[in-house]
């Protein structure tokens, strides 16, 4: 697993944490085990869908979230719920659609939340709708006060969305604290990603919004976790919205019905070899992390633990009838008990200590800095369009050049409009065979 | 104390809201430096500054996905949609997840989507929408459809209140035609709750919105024949109150629907419902339903005059209603 070693000694990962990543994903891989057993004892309602070999992408991830910061997983993502903190038993019940399970039976898989203790959002069947909210999300953690970031994860097939393009741009435009980890296992259902998007690597989507983009081997969980760690601490300081390619492969199908008949089996061959468990286990035997008892005493947490929440699970009761049509509403006094948790002084968002003009320049835009409070958010006066404008054209040229080259000398990912659009303009047009 | 507008309402009503609660945000397609396309949200940007009133891209979908998101941490946004037509944009958003969020997962969000509706302004198929039917239609929603500066301030600042999504509808041609005298003090209208604007005997007329007015200029002109028709505005259409149209078809025994939505599909079917479930012994006479054709709106005076209900049509099927 090439970066591997370096990556694990430049972030330095204590034992305990080489042994956490490699505990949670087992738990996933058994989690998702023991239900594939209840599937075909015919105690799962729907469908059941296996994140088999992509474990490493939902457990690295979400280990480098904070236990402030949102999450909106897709349906693969058990991993990454897991790491958040929901008990297996909620994951079980969910499946198997009882009245113990977080939506008491109203919904079935991976979709549920929790927005009080763990800040996680649900995910929904339609794909890239969580790349806004979770825009949203980190929106409103800057205006609060909060310095917390926001992740979801999105397929490759996901990625050619309406919603998904919507929010990345919107977040690109906001410079919402959001982390975006783009799961390329290859297939959408049947489609494989060669018949759905034109680019080699799904990483470029960023170019499009002038954010940052990392690509990363979705295999090796220390190379996830490094890059996610990474991206996230960006995303707090203010960077903008990150987007993280890791690419793996859908071993399963689709679901538990679909054999996947139409996967190569050279390919299925080629990722079987490098399975992500089985590849950190070695890395961590040879880095002398884990032994064959460290080993032994997670196997029988893991096993102890499943076997009383799928106990639990399977005697807990179907949801009774009559609820079925409470809830539609949020109605009484108690059933909305979200508060926001200003962490800055309100008087800087009431008059007139808020107030400004209502021109297309703000003090600080795209530098990474502030509009206002130290802990105001950029929001963005429009330098370009404000060039166009004869009247102030001579001072904010100069400011433009100053911003470009603060930008030249920080490095980072967002270069001035300006100075983009100059040079896009003199570039010769892109060969047609550059694709 | 001056009449207001009903455009001028509505920016009371957001300008009051953000006054009070800093949790109120306001997000959509230049709604900050320019104001807002009708003017909406002028001077919002002055006062409570750039964090609070946010200009996005061309994005109904991240718009309402963002307002949601924002929810979920306590805040309490206001989406303003720039047409309302543009709400098939985000349908997905607003159907599949904003609503059904509370029912599956216990997550309220309490945002409002706003936005200018209706015709008679000659905005031609994609700036004249009447879109409420297709929300009424999901459960989770609650759907405002005010006719007056004084509802409108009301059931916005109500709306904004409320822990549920409600989508507020704007029709764009009282905007400005029509004022009112409103208190200056804070107060709210209740979403869910309709209101009788004319007491009558012989029959019921039932609308919202823009049509209300042409009930009111109808019943006006019934009463010079004779007729005293009863006039109820039902401003909310989602939950709907059954009890207020029930009370007065039971009284009067006659029933007729005006709105500017088309027919097949509108709420004068659900009404019509409504009354044969439960009124069926207190009719006198068929439900009667004035609306605007089952077509496009279209863009010429001719073809949108003939398209739309007016005083006119209700007034002759209103007359012929009160000969059962």
């Amino acid at each position: 697993m090439p970066g591997s070693e370096t990556r694990a000694k430049a972030l330095k990962l204590s034992r305990q944490q080489h042994l956490d990543l490699y505990y949670y994903m087992r738990l996933n891989r058994e989690v998702e085990e023991t239900m594939t057993r209840l599937f075909r004892q015919n105690k799962i309602v729907g469908g059941l869908y296996s994140s088999l070999g992509q474990e490493a992408i939902s457990v690295g991830s979400a280990y480098a979230l904070e236990k402030r910061d949102w999450m909106a997983p897709m349906i693969r993502n058990i991993g990454a719920l897991l790491v958040k903190g929901v008990p297996p038993r909620d994951i079980f019940t969910q499946h198997m659609a009882k009245f113990t399970s977080p939506t008491k039976g109203k919904d079935g898989t991976s979709h549920f939340g929790d927005l009080e203790d763990l800040h996680i959002i649900s995910p929904i069947s339609m794909l890239g709708d969580l790349v806004p909210v979770l825009t949203g999300v980190a929106m409103a953690g800057r205006y609060l006060g909060q310095k917390i970031v926001s992740m979801t994860w999105i397929g490759d097939g996901g990625s050619s969305t309406g919603v998904f393009h919507e929010g990345l741009n919107l977040a690109a435009s906001q410079k919402a604290a959001l982390v975006l980890i783009l799961e390329n296992n290859q297939w959408a259902y049947s489609t494989p990603v060669r018949r759905q998007v034109p680019l080699e690597n799904l990483a470029d989507r960023a170019k499009a919004y002038g954010i940052a983009s990392y690509i990363v081997d979705g295999n090796d969980v220390v190379a996830v976790y490094s890059t996610a760690k990474e991206a996230v601490e960006r995303a707090r300081a203010g960077e903008g919205p990150i987007l993280i390619e890791a690419k793996t492969f859908r071993r399963r199908g689709h679901a538990q019905h679909d054999p996947a008949e139409y996967v190569p089996k050279e390919q299925r061959q080629y990722w079987e070899k490098r399975d992500p468990i089985e590849l950190y286990e070695k890395f961590l035997t040879q880095e002398k992390q884990l032994d064959a008892k460290a080993k032994k005493e997670i196997e029988g947490k893991i096993s102890a633990l499943l076997e009383k929440e799928r106990e639990f699970a399977e005697n807990s009761p179907m949801p009774p009838a009559d609820t079925v049509a409470t809830g539609v509403y949020c109605a009484g006094d108690d059933c909305h008990k979200i508060r926001p948790k200003w962490e800055r002084p309100i008087q800087e968002l009431l008059p007139p200590k808020s107030s400004v003009d209502p021109v297309w320049v703000v003090e600080g835009f795209g530098r990474g800095g502030s509009s206002g409070g130290s802990m105001a958010p950029i929001h963005f006066g429009d330098v370009p369009a404000a060039t166009e404008r004869p009247v102030e054209a001579k001072s904010t040229k100069a400011r433009d050049a100053k911003c470009t080259a603060e930008r030249a000398s920080e490095g980072g990912p967002h270069k001035n409009k300006a100075a983009q659009a100059k040079a896009s303009a003199t570039k010769k047009p892109v060969k047609k065979g550059a694709r | 104390m001056a009449p207001v507008t009903f455009l001028e309402a509505i920016r009371q009503a957001m300008f009051e809201e953000m006054a009070a609660d800093p949790s109120v945000v306001l997000i959509g397609e230049d709604v900050g430096v320019y104001g807002g396309a009708f003017k909406t949200s002028e001077g919002l940007l002055e006062k409570f500054g750039w964090e609070r009133v946010i200009d996005t891209p061309i994005s109904e979908s991240a718009i309402i996905g963002a307002a949601c998101g924002m929810s979920y941490l306590g805040l309490r946004p206001i989406a303003e949609m720039q047409f309302i037509d543009f709400i098939a944009c985000c349908f997905n958003q607003l159907t599949n997840f904003v609503a059904k969020g509370h029912y599956l997962w216990n997550a309220p969000a309490p945002i409002v989507v706003r936005g200018p509706s209706g015709g008679g302004v000659h905005g031609g198929p994609f700036h004249s929408a009447n879109p409420e039917m297709y929300f009424v239609h999901t459960p989770g929603f609650k759907i405002v459809y005010p006719s007056t500066p004084y509802d409108a301030k009301g059931l916005l600042k109500a709306s904004i209140r409320d822990n549920n999504p409600v989508l507020f509808f704007e029709h764009k041609f009282l905007y400005r035609r029509i004022k009112e005298e409103i208190p200056e003090t804070d107060y709210t209208v209740p979403i869910g709750k309709a209101i009788v604007r004319r007491e009558g005997k012989h029959l019921t007329l039932i609308s919202y919105a823009a049509m209300m007015h042409v009930a009111l200029e109808a019943a006006e002109a019934l009463a010079q024949e004779g007729i005293e028709a009863e006039v109820i505005d039902l401003r909310t259409l989602l939950p709907l109150d059954e009890e207020a149209i029930l009370n007065s078809v039971k009284k009067t025994n006659k029933c007729l629907v005006v709105h500017e939505d088309t027919k097949t599909g509108g709420i004068a079917g659900e009404i019509s419902a409504i009354l044969f479930e439960k009124a069926f012994h207190e009719l006198d006479g068929p439900l009667v339903r004035v609306t605007a054709l089952d077509t496009p709106v279209p863009y010429a005076p001719t073809l949108e005059e003939a398209f739309l209900p007016n005083a006119q049509r209700v007034y002759t099927a209103a007359k012929e209603l009160a000969r059962f």
